[in-house]
């Protein structure tokens, strides 16, 4: 499929990820300690799959040059329209590993559009549920990890009373 | 370090400190190593004046990966089959989050010992960020 997405996974950036959750485990980082582990190799946190986000040229949450982007620069948003909603959040994220992630895979990411659902809230207004499955094969073709995301768009951010 | 079915009970829980006072750095960390640069999360001006929030918060996949953390320490590198959750509540920074794992069953699947997981982390005020399931792996 044309909008397959190549990941390829490295080191360094398991390295960073790790880093990021706060996780000083060696086998993210330290290949000789990951030698000595029932694995026997250097992994991926569980959560690193959606760090796909990387290596998806289209991807929205990334500023780009020369494109609006709807962060604070001098003015708090440099999109001109008011924005109606907050925007999307992170509702639900299941995964399932078949086989555990190693630096020099080169995954490819098939993306599948899922349900679409809606519900009311009391602190947010609408809610419209949106679900994306992410498939992971390795470069054998080989399934590696399912990922199950689902996004909400809320009518308004949602109160913190 | 793995888990043995045998020392396995219903009920049984293993918890961690999985952040104390959470930092907007650590936000900013994990935006760039996750490629998830929403505004939301690192830029609190567009928050406070154009989103309607009372600052930036963490990225849901960040209250996962803290959560992630527990459950590896507790099952084992690469023992994980299956990792999932609901994100029940923003995460601010200056929380303190706790997360949880409680054994719900042991059992066989395809020649292996599992054991089944329930999950939930909560913040400083008791309120639960996080809840979830998990199946792993065990020695028999």
């Amino acid at each position: 499929m044309s909008d397959d997405i190549k990941m390829p996974v490295e080191g360094s950036h398991i390295m960073m990820f790790a880093r990021s959750v706060g996780d000083e485990n060696p086998i993210y980082h330290d290949e000789e300690y990951a030698k000595t582990t029932e694995v026997g190799h250097i992994i991926a946190p569980p959560t690193f799959p959606r760090s796909v986000a990387q290596f998806d040229p289209e991807y929205f949450l990334r500023w780009r040059p020369s494109q609006e982007w709807f962060g604070s620069g001098k003015n708090p948003t440099s999109v001109t329209e008011k924005p109606k909603s907050s925007g999307g959040l992170h509702a639900e994220q299941h995964f399932e590993y078949h086989r555990q992630l190693k630096p020099g895979d080169q995954l490819t990411v098939t993306v599948k559009p899922g349900k679409t659902w809606e519900k009311e809230s009391k602190r947010a207004g609408k809610l419209t549920f949106t679900e994306t499955i992410q498939e992971y094969h390795d470069q054998d073709g080989e399934l590696v990890i399912t990922s199950r995301g689902v996004g909400v768009k809320t009518e308004r951010p949602v109160d913190q009373s | 370090m793995a888990l043995n079915a045998s020392n396995l009970n219903e009920g049984d829980v293993h918890e961690e400190v999985v952040v104390d006072d959470l930092t907007r750095t650590q936000l900013v960390m994990y935006s760039g190593a996750s490629g998830d640069y929403n505004p939301l999360h690192t830029d609190d001006l567009y928050c406070k004046e154009a989103a309607g929030y009372p600052g930036v918060f963490a990225h849901g996949m960040l209250s996962m990966g803290l959560t992630g953390k527990m459950l590896t320490n507790y099952v084992g590198d690469g023992r994980l089959k299956k990792y999932g959750v609901r994100f029940t509540n923003q995460v601010w920074p200056g929380d303190t989050l706790t997360a949880k794992a409680t054994v719900v069953e042991v059992r066989d699947e395809g020649g292996d010992k599992v054991v089944d997981l329930k999950l939930e982390t909560t913040n400083q005020d008791g309120k639960t960020v996080v809840l979830g399931s998990a199946t792993a792996r065990v020695d028999p």
